[in-house]
């Protein structure tokens, strides 16, 4: 039996409805019951640099991409440059010929490095630095070329239906794209126009016209195409499945747990869950009247920070989403939170650094930082989501972990998740527990905020509850929260807050921490999102009768060793698999279980790990061949 | 049963300097709210870092000392999670107009309904008399190696700039002129900013009670003249009373030029007040009809332990 495994790529300049075009990809596949896994890459620039989507579509459940292009549809030459040999033999490659045989050096957003090795290979196969020079390359590797007159397929379409506006309308090309790749592999035809439909459905105008657009290259392409070996003819849908971007997991997460203010500073790639917040505001509540979420753009991330915790101290569940330079601003008030012991969530999508770094790329780059981040000792917590549906779960969590540890809660996240689209199952907010700890409803008199009981959390205010006062400093204080110097007194508070890391490990369930997909004589120990492309490799490896373990680590601080130590118990090689350059993780696991990590498999390109990436360096560990460090490089 | 001025004081020990204006501006903060008669429970004292930053634990209300510059990040959150709190920030000269500058011109332009009192002495008290942001360019107070190198910041003219629909001075040993332009600024529907002459005795020794008494300043007649008036007793008129451009300009520019004057003459009382500026809460009430009757911190999130929210017409919309 064969296994659908397809991935598609789209390329264009930035602007040129790149995103738009996946979609409306990813959403045929999945309404004909396609399993997705997407991802977008970006530059940080608006208009004119190259962007472009993977989609990888099977029959069933993926969690990554992979290395191999079976079609791809470019209608600028940048895209055919820099992907052309991720085309597979058998693969196809559509393109508007109506780039002629456009040269490298008239291409003024290929960067001199990569044009560098672009030549370097170009003249190794003796082929042109042009448009047929690297096509040649690709008609070498096996890889069917299907040129198509973008500008022609427009202009007979203008004629067809009459309408002359269609003529020179370029923003169509994404749809053709789409259209002509849709035609070529046989997917059936209705679900792209009813999926066009679903998309426009507010503009009418613009479905239609793009409706007669993908019609007519859908049929262009069918007809006119009929050697390509790979086809997309639906197979049966799962119910209940959802296609989700990224940031949607833990926006939706947040909506259901409660989370009722979110202040935050635009940054690339946390801003879209807060603008997404925003956009859905108003909350439809069960038996109740409408709820919101008040969702406010900052000047800052300082006081974005600042806002969360005045929020969190009136008992609204509050959180701010943020990535690595707006998280570094927050952490003097990380600090206060701690101290004060106030339970709010920050979401960290990570990205790339240090400093700007990859404004636009993926990286893990932030564990260490979030695990030490803030000046002096206090309690929090660290949790990390290894995918999207696993988000909206954990967000939920995340909330309860604040409320009843009263402490912070970094949520961290990445671009990778943030600009994924994959399916999942449908969320079930009913899975939602929300647990608030010691918040209290109602006081009596003699309310002493910061009291010392016997688990070291104490009955929590809000501000405005009747006889509810209380005071906060930053300063040491004492059980009222008026400053206070007294080294006896310093030492019983530090003692009291930093008892809840004890309290964290013993309470949070073990299969929240930590998940196992089982531990053998190899076994990977992984965080985040890289957790997709390990299990997919995985998966790969056990069809050869290879079985490699996985312990997924969500819960980052406090570190849960004593339990990840038990479940290795002795002998085994230990693989680190993450996304930056010193195995961040690797070094936790280091301090917290006393043993060494014997091989890392790293990735800091600013592109996310593929499963192929991942599966050749495990085969290579097996076979004795690896380097201690693995370094990936794979992506565009 | 009412509320009496004892009930808004705390026992914690008061450590500022003897005869410093911090002393004055925390008894009118707390007569003030004897007056208004506002309940303990619903009011909230935010401070940032410095001496002034203790103004909270002395006051007993709702106490929330923060971080160096960033009062306002705070008080603003809390504001808008919950609305019908008193929501009263306090914090110096170089927490507000030095390091958290930025975060007063922000909260200018959002106009959330609280209120932020500057103290304001020329020099970073606490950790030993370095300048402050008002403190004048060339001048040299007793713990500077030389003179001041920076220009100063003009509060009210900042303020004004910055979108802030309340602005006045007070002076702290001028205690019941204070307390009543507290009062003021608490009861103004939208952000409103005082800016409070406080000498600090131990180390500015240029801007002194003294001084502002005026006993260096002697007339023809030999008669002392004290620098502080008062703006209302010269008839200055700060209210914008119709919404049209004109008016505000003229009552912004006014209060302006008023800003500039210092020296011999130093005004306080109330520079400019807009009541027709939409408050940040009134913003949010235009997106989210039900904002003021269910404000965040009023929301009831769960129902027997499990999510309320119906996110499934989200969910809906995502199926395929």
């Amino acid at each position: 039996m064969s296994f659908v495994d397809f991935s598609w790529l789209i390329g264009g300049p930035q602007g040129s409805g790149i995103e738009s075009g996946a979609n409306i990809f990813s959403k045929v596949c999945a309404e004909m019951g396609y399993q997705i896994f997407g991802k977008r890459e970006f530059y940080s620039n608006i208009k004119g640099e190259h962007s472009y989507f993977t989609v990888r579509v099977a029959d069933k459940k993926i969690h990554s991409n992979v290395n191999d292009v079976t079609l791809m549809a470019a209608f600028d030459a940048e895209t055919i440059f820099r992907h052309f040999n991720e085309v597979i033999s058998g693969g196809g490659i559509i393109y508007d010929s109506d780039l002629g045989d456009t040269p490298t050096d008239s291409v003024h957003t290929l960067d001199a490095p990569f044009k560098e090795r672009l030549h370097k290979e170009l003249e190794s196969k003796n082929k042109s630095f042009t448009i047929s020079g690297v096509l040649e390359i690709a008609k070498d590797n096996g890889v069917k070329l299907f040129p198509v007159s973008f500008k022609s397929l427009l202009e007979s379409l203008s004629e067809e239906t009459e309408n002359p506006r269609l003529k020179g309308l370029i923003r169509m090309f994404n749809v053709i794209g789409v259209s002509l790749s849709l035609g070529l592999v046989k997917m059936p035809p209705d679900s792209l126009q009813k999926t066009i439909e679903t998309i426009f459905s507010k503009k009418p105008e613009i479905a239609k016209i793009n409706q007669q657009t993908a019609n007519y290259s859908y049929n262009y392409a069918s007809a006119k195409f009929e050697n390509f070996d790979h086809t997309l003819p639906g197979v049966q849908k799962e119910p209940g499945t959802i296609l989700i971007q990224g940031f949607q997991g833990t926006a939706l997460g947040k909506m259901a747990c409660g989370c009722r203010l979110q202040p935050y500073y635009p940054i690339t790639p946390a801003s879209d869950e807060s603008v997404y917040l925003e956009s859905n505001e108003i909350l439809e509540i069960i038996d109740e009247r409408p709820g919101s979420t008040a969702v406010i753009q900052t000047e800052d991330e300082i006081c974005a920070m600042g806002m969360t915790i005045g929020g969190a101290l009136t008992g609204t569940r509050s959180a701010t989403c943020t990535s690595g330079p707006g998280f570094a601003l927050m952490t003097e008030m990380l600090g206060w939170a701690g101290m004060n012991e106030v339970p709010v969530v920050i979401t960290n999508y990570q990205r790339s650094g240090p400093s700007t770094g990859l404004p636009t790329r993926h990286g893990q780059d932030d564990l260490l930082f979030a695990v030490y981040a803030g000046h002096g000792d206090f309690p929090k917590i660290v949790y990390a989501s290894g995918d999207v549906e696993e988000s909206f779960y954990d967000t939920g969590n995340c909330f309860n972990y604040a409320d009843v540890f009263q402490v912070p809660v970094i949520h961290m996240m990445d671009k990778f998740h943030a600009s994924s689209v994959i399916t999942c199952k449908r969320f079930d907010p009913q899975k939602i527990i929300i647990n608030r700890g010691k918040l209290l409803e109602k006081v009596d008199d003699g309310y002493r905020r910061f009291e010392f009981t016997d688990d070291g959390v104490s009955p929590r205010s809000r501000l405005g509850l009747d006889n509810g006062i209380f005071w906060n400093t930053g300063d040491e204080s004492d059980e009222f929260g008026h400053i206070s110097e007294d080294p006896i007194l310093r030492v019983k508070m530090m003692d009291k807050r930093m008892s809840r890391l004890d309290l964290i490990l013993k309470n949070i369930p073990v299969e929240e921490q930590v998940v196992s997909f089982g531990v053998e004589e190899y076994t990977i120990i992984s965080w985040g999102s890289t957790i997709g492309p390990v299990r997919d490799a995985l998966d790969l490896l056990k069809k050869e009768g290879i079985s490699i373990g996985l312990i997924q680590l969500k819960l980052l601080n406090p570190f849960p060793g004593d339990y990840v130590n038990s479940l290795l118990k002795n002998n085994k090689t230990i693989i680190d698999v993450e996304a930056n350059h010193s195995g961040q993780l690797g070094k936790l696991f280091k301090q917290n279980t006393g043993r060494d990590v014997d091989y890392f498999i790293l990735k800091y390109t600013g592109r996310a790990m593929t499963s192929t990436e991942v599966y050749d360096s495990l085969k290579k560990i097996i076979q004795n061949k690896a380097n201690k460090r693995e370094i990936l490089m794979h992506g565009a | 049963m009412a509320l009496k001025l004892s009930d808004y004081k705390t026992d914690v020990h008061n450590d500022w300097c003897p005869g410093c204006g911090d002393f004055g501006i925390v008894n009118a903060i707390q007569m003030a709210l004897a007056e208004m008669g506002i309940e303990r429970d619903k009011a909230v004292m935010f401070s940032g870092i410095g001496c002034s930053g203790k103004t909270s634990h002395f006051i007993n209300t709702y106490g929330v000392h923060t971080l160096h510059g960033r009062v306002l990040t705070f008080a603003q959150g809390a504001k808008i999670a919950n609305p019908e709190l008193t929501v009263v920030a306090v914090g110096g000269d170089g927490d507000g107009l030095g390091i958290g500058a930025g975060h007063f011109v922000a909260a200018g332009r959002r106009n959330v309904d609280m209120t932020y009192i500057i103290f304001d002495n020329g020099v970073y008290g606490l950790t030993k008399g370095q300048a402050s942001p008002t403190l004048k360019l060339g001048e040299k107070t007793k713990s500077l190696p030389s003179p001041n190198t920076n220009s100063n910041v003009n509060p009210i003219g900042l303020a004004i700039a910055s979108g802030f629909t309340f602005v006045a001075r007070g002076y702290s040993y001028d205690v019941r002129h204070l307390k009543d332009l507290i009062i003021q600024a608490v009861r103004h529907k939208g952000l409103s900013f005082l800016d409070v002459l406080q000498p600090c005795p131990t180390y500015n020794d240029l801007n002194t009670r003294d001084w502002y008494a005026g006993t260096d300043l002697v007339d023809e007649a030999q008669k002392r003249h004290s620098r502080i008036y008062k703006l209302e007793e010269q008839g200055f008129e700060p209210v914008v009373h119709y919404d049209s451009e004109p008016e505000v300009n003229e009552k912004l520019s006014q209060a302006l030029i008023k800003s500039l004057e210092w020296g011999a003459k130093i005004p306080i009382g109330v520079f400019y007040k807009n009541p027709l500026v939409s408050t940040y809460t009134q913003r949010l009430q235009d997106k989210i009809p039900n904002y003021l009757e269910n404000p965040p911190a009023q929301q009831n999130i769960s129902k027997n332990g499990h999510s309320n929210t119906d996110i499934s017409m989200i969910l809906d919309s995502l199926e395929v």
